[in-house]
């Protein structure tokens, strides 16, 4: 069954992996910018990182039929000298009519710090600005339930930005409520220890019928599965549910979601 | 709960073996943490705020209420509300000191 990754990190993948997911059925990915496991020199570092994102990484994944998009931003964990942040922020303009990027992602709250938040508010604004889509992430094990309220709230104090365009990633069992009750969409990112694995993923979209719920692997340099999305798939299977729930968790629901963007295409 | 389409004698089935190895592993754990000797000033097993929440999750398992999985989340969550003035790491731990100190308060385990 083809599949779509919505959150995956390709800059840090093998290109071996673009031919595996491909072999899996995977035919379109999504790639948030994101921390790259150390604290870029300079806003230029970004300028680079950008550059990578819509001009190298479409071209890997297309030698394997997989088209690729991406999310421009600063993250959350780069966040915390706001200056700094600023003069990223400020590149992001001149990327944003390049054909694979689909809006500002993925940004959200590491630590909860009030410098955080307050360059979450202004990706926000530059969301509403230019009426685009946001990819959120939300923080980690012991953060997550408070930095998920945080940003709800904030998103909601800019009236303008959407819900049903706005993806809350990284949700679990004590958010995933939270999020879609507020007409959020909702991701689940299945990762071997720190996230959602593929069982617990299946027992989320049992318990919430799969509406407005996506899964992804969020394959990174890190502990992580790029082949995550179709061990999934195997599970929901293996459990007896109907082909065409696992086809709406893993293709129709990124296609409804991203296809808001204007620039998402399948291969 | 909406229930999966397998019944539950299919599900044990299905997951048994792979959980009686987890719970092994969970024992394991435990028993290992009491046999390591404390390090020179730092906290105790009773005293760590991260092994203090995970024995407070197990038993969350056993009480025989649903949603598990939702509640030990949220019994390893930061319980406060307001943004931190700074952000001190980037990483986490995995459980809160705040479960310690309120436990403390309350009296709970």
């Amino acid at each position: 069954m083809t599949y779509i990754d919505p959150h995956i990190h390709m800059v840090s993948r093998t290109t071996d992996d673009y031919e595996r997911m491909r072999i899996a059925g995977c035919v379109a990915i999504t790639e948030p910018a994101f921390w790259a496991g150390y604290d870029r020199s300079s806003p230029q570092g970004f300028y680079d990182y950008f550059r990578l994102l819509t001009e190298m990484e479409p071209k890997r994944a297309a030698t394997y039929g997989i088209r690729h998009h991406t999310w421009l931003c600063i993250n959350p964990k780069e966040a915390e000298d706001p200056v700094f942040a600023r003069e990223v922020i400020k590149l992001i303009p001149q990327f944003l009519e390049r054909e694979n990027v689909l809006g500002i992602g993925e940004i959200g709250l590491n630590k909860n710090s009030r410098n955080e938040l307050t360059i979450l508010h202004e990706h926000l604004e530059l969301a509403a600005q230019h009426n685009l889509m946001v990819l959120v992430h939300t923080p980690h094990l012991e953060d997550k339930l408070k930095g998920t309220r945080l940003i709800l709230d904030a998103i909601e104090s800019h009236s303008s930005l959407d819900p049903g365009r706005v993806l809350i990633d990284h949700v679990e069992e004590h958010t995933v409520k939270l999020v879609l009750d507020r007409g959020f969409w909702a991701g689940m990112t299945l990762y071997p220890d720190t996230k959602c694995t593929p069982q617990r993923a299946a027992d989320i979209i049992e318990n919430f019928h799969g509406e407005r719920l996506w899964i992804n692997s969020a394959g990174d340099w890190g502990h992580s599965d790029p082949l995550a999305v179709p061990k999934c798939q195997i599970e929901l299977r293996g459990r007896g549910h109907h082909e065409d729930l696992i086809r709406k968790i893993s293709f129709d629901n990124p296609v409804t979601f991203l296809s808001q963007s204007g620039k998402f295409r399948v291969s | 709960m909406p229930a999966p389409p397998i019944d539950r004698t299919a599900v044990v089935d299905r997951y048994f073996i792979e959980h009686r190895a987890k719970l092994l592993d969970l024992a394991s754990y435990l028993d290992r943490v009491e046999r390591a000797a404390p390090r020179a000033g730092g906290a105790s097993a009773q005293t760590d705020f991260r092994h203090h929440a995970f024995v407070q999750a197990i038993a969350i398992l056993t009480d025989g209420r649903p949603e598990r999985t939702r509640r030990v989340l949220e019994l390893f969550s930061d319980p406060s509300t307001e943004p931190i003035e700074k952000a001190p790491m980037k990483g986490a731990t995995g459980a809160h000191p705040l479960t310690l100190t309120q436990s403390a308060k309350t009296g709970g385990a």
